[in-house]
């Protein structure tokens, strides 16, 4: 099945590896602003992640060890942000792009020096017979187990969000933390286990883009894949599910205009590469002119610090 | 109601930095009793409560629950105890459903279905209705204190803790709450009641003990003595009722028709064609429970809020489309609700509070500069005028206690000497004794020909001091009638909105 030259088999194929980045760093905001914090250092987990999943990756040889590395890398750059902003009271809007452009610097400082290595490269996993079913054996039989635990993962927030005792008081936290408090809830525990949740994610999703969406390294690699998370958490209107579409929407279009660039399509380069950022913005305006249903289910206490008076 | 002692306090003691919040407080409640704790703002009834729910460590004394030691270390452990406590400012999640926010108070809830069987019946039992499945942000204030009540029905209390529950009830409201009450204590319930309003007090408990700045200055029955005695007892010092002088009306000064606006916000009340005039000289009480329009009605006057031209006339003149200091130039001030955040900037001194509001009819700004000289002048008279309780006019607005910030709020609209007020519960968690001094001021401007609007919760604030009474209800306001005669049947019924809405509506449909 092809259309304007594009196979769209292998074209979901590879949207579905090219969303991985971002729904894992999408999925982890939406747990942290769920909580009432608004980590705006995302891009800077990210590339943390990156940066540490491929050195991880490259010494010990094991890509699997190389996620941790990455998820670890990620959560000690979230703890200067749960330092200044869970103890310090430091404004978390500031200190967030302060992460970000703090995990920029020191990603590309450790990099020196792995410009231009390979890391180990991630096998698929081996479903045997099934990846001969025709398309859907490409479309959802060829993938990596990253592609896989990025979905179990999201699954799994859905449910522990709405079902579980642990997602409610959550929610709770991030809906009123002054009432949360009342009723004996260590608001700002809570919070920090959730930012390091959110690190722990964006780093896994760094990780992804330089152990096998590139995969090599070079500075800035994330490319912004960490603001984009941020969009999707308000185009899902915080909702689990909703950043799983979001995500495959958004790597559709990067996977799209790539394949369109290679396809030979009509339209000037610099706009294909520019066209995931548009649709960001477009649909940001389009979600917050509808004022009502999105603003509405935001968290009721994001991005305010909690101070226990008395 | 006798039997064995429940809970005994002993010589408890609580210090904050630079207040002694509790100082060697003792009393003892009896099993099945209703016990009032009555005082002024800031005479430590909450830091007391808190100290018996766990919230807030005591420094000195001991508690005994039943014969034994009780100490508990935080809310989780005195609600295993037997404790449980509904909250003055309520602890619940607006965008959470019932059940769900009676699950959070609980330690060990069952299971949702399981839970959602038990608050139905619960709440029927008690004659406190409730859906489990709406979410809170869509129910009356009534209906949420029965959430907390509920939640804490659930786990079989052996004590009580209700901190100023019927603050936001309107009568009828009252009446169920207090036959549930009187219902708990029948089952053997303990009941520590915190309360500014004497006559429920005098009604509803079986004994009280009276704290003045931290101490324990008296314990009575409270059947046994009046209102006025408690009030008295309370404040250290003899009370006098705001004193009326008699009414020289002026011609309109404030007249509103047809005025119409959706509420700016999600749980919001919008406002459907409210009018009512003023004249000069004239309180009009507007009752009515909390979110059913009073703070869009307060923004809509206060130019917050703009609509047409001559939906808000001042003199005859169409002030509708202009904002707040435009309005303030006409002299119209206002006092909203919300202390910290609407009627104040929080991290701001009060000085720069003042200034924020007073600057148009103060003159404090000449040329675009500030004139600090005359911004100092003015904070410090109404600090001085008003008793507002702070270490200086550069304290940030947030580190004052809600009552002396109310004084705050209050003294500086005021002390602009606008020709029109207009106030949103003007005494709401203020002392009875600093809540008569502004009812007096407010009488005061009204004397000195202003026209004065009190919008309140308060039914006997707005029956001391106003002179006609209308309800809003679900942003609807009734016809306005003379509060003289008036009795508390006919307002609760006019607050219910079943009565007085239709001839409302049959009038302005004639106007």
């Amino acid at each position: 099945m092809e259309i304007f030259g594009i196979n769209i088999a292998v074209l979901i194929a590879s949207l579905m590896v090219a969303s991985v980045p971002i729904m894992l760093a999408a999925i982890g905001e939406l747990v942290v602003e769920k909580a009432g914090v608004l980590n705006l250092g995302v891009e800077g987990m990210m590339i943390m992640g990156a940066i540490c999943g491929f050195i991880t990756a490259v010494h010990t040889g094991s890509p699997m060890v190389g996620f941790l590395g990455g998820a670890a890398g990620a959560m000690a750059l979230s703890l200067v942000f749960i330092l200044l902003t869970q103890v310090f009271l430091a404004n978390q809007v500031a200190t967030g792009l302060a992460l970000t452009l703090f995990g920029l610097g020191l990603s590309s400082l450790l990099g020196q020096g792995y410009n231009g290595i390979k890391p180990p490269r991630l096998g698929d996993v081996p479903f045997g017979p099934l990846e001969n079913i025709p398309f859907f054996g490409r479309v959802l039989f060829t993938h990596d187990i990253m592609v896989y635990a990025s979905i179990a993962i999201v699954a799994a927030v859905w449910a522990v969000l709405k079902y579980s005792r642990a997602g409610l008081i959550l929610r709770a936290v991030g809906e009123s933390h002054d009432a949360a408090h009342a009723l004996g809830y260590k608001v700002v525990r809570i919070r920090i286990l959730a930012i390091l949740f959110g690190a722990a994610m964006a780093g896994l999703g760094g990780a992804y883009v330089s152990l096998v969406r590139v995969p090599q390294w070079t500075d800035g690699i994330t490319a912004g894949a960490g603001w984009i998370a941020l969009a999707i958490v308000v185009f899902a209107s915080w909702k689990p599910w909703r950043v799983l579409i979001g995500a495959y929407l958004f790597g559709g279009i990067t996977v799209l205009q790539l394949n369109l660039q290679a396809a030979g399509a009509r339209i000037p380069v610099e706009y294909l590469s520019m066209s995931p950022y548009l649709i960001t913005i477009l649909v940001l305006v389009i979600m917050s002119s509808g004022r009502g249903r999105a603003s509405l289910n935001a968290p009721a206490a994001l991005g305010q610090n909690f101070h226990a008076s008395r | 109601m006798t039997g064995d002692t429940l809970l005994s306090v002993e010589g408890i003691g609580k210090s904050y930095p630079g207040v002694r919040a509790n100082d060697d407080v003792s009393f003892r409640i009896g099993a099945g009793e209703v016990h009032a704790l009555l005082g002024e703002n800031g005479a430590g009834k909450s830091t007391l409560v808190k100290m018996i729910y766990g919230l807030v460590k005591p420094d000195v004394g001991r508690m005994m629950l039943r014969g034994k030691a009780y100490a508990p270390a935080e809310p989780r452990a005195a609600r295993s105890s037997g404790v449980a406590m509904v909250f003055q400012h309520f602890s619940l999640f607006e965008a959470l459903n019932v059940a769900e926010n009676v699950a959070l108070g609980m330690d060990n809830p069952p299971p949702m279905r399981e839970l959602s069987g038990r608050i139905r019946e619960v709440s029927e039992g008690y004659g406190l209705p409730l859906d489990p499945a709406r979410l809170v942000g869509d129910l009356s204030a009534g209906e949420r204190q029965r959430v907390e009540i509920v939640r804490c029905l659930l786990q079989s209390p052996k004590l009580f803790i209700m901190d100023e529950p019927t603050s936001v009830l309107t009568p009828q409201e009252v009446e169920i709450l207090f036959r549930t009450l009187r219902q708990l204590a029948a089952e053997g319930t303990s009941i520590l009641y915190i309360s500014h309003k004497l006559e429920e007090i005098r009604a509803l408990c079986d004994a009280a003990t009276i704290l003045r700045r931290g101490k324990v200055v008296g314990s009575l029955v409270p059947k046994d003595v009046s209102a006025r005695e408690m009030a008295e007892m309370m404040v250290g010092a003899t009370l006098n009722a705001p004193a009326r002088a008699a009414g020289k009306q002026g011609p309109v000064a404030l007249r509103v028709t047809g005025l119409s606006v959706p509420s700016p916000s999600a749980f919001g009340t919008s406002l459907k064609d409210v009018g009512f005039e003023v004249r000069q000289g004239e309180v009009l009480g507007i009752g009515g429970v909390a979110g059913n329009g009073q703070d869009e009605l307060l923004a809509a006057l206060s130019g917050e809020i703009r609509t047409g031209r001559d939906v808000v006339q001042v003199h005859g003149r169409g002030i509708g489309d202009v904002g707040p200091n435009e309005r303030r130039r006409d002299g119209i001030c206002t006092a909203p609700e919300e202390r910290l955040g609407h009627a104040a900037a929080p991290d701001m001194s009060l000085m720069e509070n003042a200034l924020l509001s007073g600057s148009v009819r103060k003159h404090l700004t000449k040329k675009g500069f500030i004139d600090w000289h005359g911004t100092r002048a003015f904070a410090e008279e109404v600090v001085k005028t008003f008793d507002v309780r702070t270490p200086g006019i550069g304290t940030a607005a947030r580190a004052l206690s809600g009552g002396n910030l109310q004084k705050f709020v209050l003294g500086r609209e005021i002390l602009q000497e606008p020709e029109i007020i207009i106030v949103n519960q003007p005494t709401w968690g203020v002392d009875a004794a600093a809540a008569a001094f502004i009812r007096q001021r407010l009488l005061d401007r009204a004397a000195a020909g202003a026209a004065v609007v009190v919008i309140s919760q308060d039914i006997d604030e707005i029956m001391e001091i106003a002179d006609r009474f209308a309800a809003l209800n679900e942003g609807r306001l009734s016809e306005p009638v003379p509060t003289q005669g008036l009795t508390i049947d006919q307002i609760g019924l006019m607050l219910g909105g079943a009565h007085g809405m239709h001839e409302a509506e049959a009038h302005h449909a004639g106007a």
